[in-house]
């Protein structure tokens, strides 16, 4: 991989609670390079969504960066306060959200909020901004983008709003769009064409991607790398296609078991017993020896990282072994006993 | 739009008719006016002349006929005490109630809602729990009891404003009013401030309320991943979209301060239409009372027509659901 523009390195979220304190991201490390796509991957609760605020900087009391680096074309964003984060958000890094009804503002028009996203970084006259604004919808394949500008958000589908998001996105071409589960709330054939839109936009205009989803079917047929996170810690990293090939770690192979296009009809679908840990309660040592069928002794232990080159990773005592590697429908059989 | 508005005048219509007749029948259950207004010690002779007079012998449908026929003719009847057609009445009072109201609304409005604003951005600062607290004291204190406690400061005390009365006025558009010259100003700030209390504390915390929820939002969110200045998310994103539940209790508020500025009134003697229909209850002054109250509800259907056709303004959704 060419230098990275983004880099998180060590990076640690806490959430302060009557409870105690929650290590909701818990030294993650990543990185992505120029026009690549990183698939951010994990259940609701893994910290993937927090992971993606934490890096623009949008965590709001109780919560905090506790530690660790972000760093975008090697400036530190966990340093920046106020105005220079200010700055930064929606200019060089951008954000889009999980539900297109809701990121949207029901009383302002689309033209209104976007001519708003343009004059915060630059300082152009009303109708600059809103031509700027009309070529990034239509650069996201939207329709007639000069009406859709005196449209309300409730006017236009979900995939259309969600267009609108990433041309929002888009406006001042930043290096790297963080996208939190985008077409998880879309159906299916909007969610295919919004994912083609955007491996276009990658390779054309070099924004890198960090594609925060569940979905793992999304992240095989978009992202270039893959990070798989579970309670807060990333137990995964490789290329896509390796890691789909070829999990190493327990839990990606149990996510990829329970993938129903995967699996064989009329039988029951595997899927990984017991669900997301607390936070406030997490085992000593693996999060997710609980769960997996491969736990041993060790598994009390904090899990080593397993670096199996390539960019590969895996935070396990006993990852699965690429020789030994069964195919998936028989690793799937391990984790029959959830019923 | 129009189709909107037509029906909207249409219920206003019956809202109207409907609340005459039970205006006419509430104060006809008062009992007769003519047994409180003569002498007990005048004869039968007189009483049923005056009774007959003002037409109470005939029953009571008839005179609610009578009654409404009068109105649509823009006549509301004679006061009973005055002497006067009640509409001059009450309009002559009219203007120093409304001033009266509408400062009150202005000084609430203008302290509310960045009292509330800030309350609601940062919810848990001191300055916030402070606002607060005030707004507690807003509206659960007494009106008539700050009112006298304002006097005492400012008037008795420091002798820096006048203790009541409306002061000096000047004709404005033929409506004598007082906020025009600044000895006017000393003797409504009291009084306006004191209706205003209570709107104020309701403000503060409906602003606040609609705040924290709205900076929760995810396109509050969105906005500042946009890299929006915190001033703009606040001016552009919150304030819209608290203003339907404010533009509600603002006119439920105006139009509450108008009809009920009684006690304020009483208290520093400001010669409105709240002191007016109290005087006129305690003298069972029927016309004044049916065509005050009927003006009341008027004034309510009014400022209820304006909200509904703002909210339009505010929420294109309820456009959309207004046009279908």
């Amino acid at each position: 991989m060419s230098k990275p523009v983004l880099s998180v390195k060590d990076l640690r979220t806490q959430f302060h609670t009557r409870t105690g304190v929650l290590k909701a991201v818990d030294g993650v490390s990543f990185e992505v390079g120029r026009g690549r796509i990183l698939g951010l991957v994990g259940e609701s609760g893994s910290g993937k969504s927090v992971t993606g605020y934490s890096i623009l900087g949008l965590i709001e009391a109780p919560g905090e960066i506790a530690g660790g680096e972000v760093l975008l074309n090697g400036q530190d964003l966990t340093r920046l306060k106020g105005e220079a984060i200010r700055r930064v958000r929606g200019a060089q890094i951008a954000m889009v959200f999980q539900d297109p009804m809701m990121t949207l503002n029901p009383v302002l028009k689309i033209g209104t909020q976007m001519i708003a996203a343009v004059r915060a970084h630059d300082k152009v006259s009303k109708k600059a901004a809103r031509a700027r604004a009309r070529d990034a919808l239509a650069k996201v394949g939207i329709p007639s983008p000069e009406e859709r500008l005196d449209a309300y958000p409730h006017q236009l589908s979900g995939g259309m709003r969600q267009r609108v998001a990433i041309a929002i996105a888009l406006l001042h071409s930043p290096a790297v769009i963080i996208a939190d589960e985008p077409t998880t709330a879309l159906d299916v054939s909007i969610q295919g064409q919004i994912l083609a839109e955007v491996r276009r936009l990658a390779d054309e205009t070099g924004t890198a991607f960090v594609w925060v989803t569940h979905d793992l079917a999304v992240v095989s047929s978009l992202a270039d790398d893959i990070c798989v996170m579970y309670a807060g810690r990333v137990v995964e990293t490789g290329a896509a296609a390796d890691v789909i090939a070829a999990p190493r770690h327990p839990y990606t192979a149990g996510l990829l078991a329970s993938v129903p296009a995967e699996h064989e009809p009329g039988t029951r679908l595997p899927q990984v017993p017991g669900s997301t840990p607390s936070l406030a309660n997490l085992p000593a040592g693996c999060a997710f020896a609980p769960r997996c069928f491969r736990a041993g002794p060790a598994c009390t232990t904090t899990p080593p990282v397993q670096d199996f080159g390539d960019g590969r990773t895996a935070l396990c005592h006993y990852p699965i072994e690429t020789d030994s590697c069964q195919p998936l429908s028989s690793t799937s059989t391990t984790y029959r006993s959830a019923s | 739009m129009i189709g909107f508005f037509i029906q909207r005048v249409l219920q206003a219509l019956m809202v109207i008719v409907a609340m005459s007749v039970i205006v006419f029948l509430g104060v006809y259950a008062i009992g007769n006016p003519i047994d409180v207004m003569i002498d007990p010690a005048s004869d039968q002779a007189l009483r049923e002349a005056l009774i007959q007079r003002y037409g109470l012998d005939r029953p009571l449908i008839e005179q609610y006929f009578v009654f409404m026929g009068n109105l649509l003719q823009g006549d509301l009847g004679e006061s009973f005490i005055y002497r006067l057609p009640v509409l001059n009445l009450i309009l002559s009072r009219f203007p120093a109630t409304l001033e009266l109201a509408l400062t009150a609304m202005m000084i609430a409005t203008c302290l509310g809602i960045p009292l509330g604003l800030w309350a609601g951005y940062k919810p848990d600062s001191l300055s916030a729990k402070v606002i607060m607290a005030v707004s507690v004291l807003g509206f659960s204190v007494p009106t008539f009891w700050v009112g006298l406690l304002l006097i005492m400061t400012f008037a008795v005390e420091l002798g820096w404003l006048p203790s009541g009365g409306r002061g000096p006025v000047t004709e404005v558009l033929g409506m004598p009013l007082s906020i025009t010259t600044l000895e006017g100003w000393s003797y409504i700030i009291l009084p306006a401030f004191n209706l205003a209390l209570f709107k104020l504390g309701l403000l503060i915390r409906l602003t606040r309320a609609g705040t924290i929820e709205v900076m929760s939002s995810d396109y509050v969110r969105f906005a500042r991943a946009q890299g929006l200045s915190e001033g703009k998310v606040v001016g552009l994103h919150v304030l819209k979209n608290i203003s339907i539940p404010i533009v509600t209790v603002f006119g439920l508020e105006l139009g509450s301060t108008l009809a009920f500025a009684v006690v304020t009134e009483t208290v520093f003697n400001w010669p409105g239409m709240g002191k007016l229909i109290i005087d006129s209850i305690t003298v069972l002054d029927r016309p004044v009372m049916v065509a005050y109250l009927i003006l009341v509800v008027f004034l309510f259907v009014v400022i209820n027509l304006v909200v509904d056709l703002i909210y339009g303004q505010l929420d294109p959704r309820i456009r959309v659901k207004a046009a279908s």
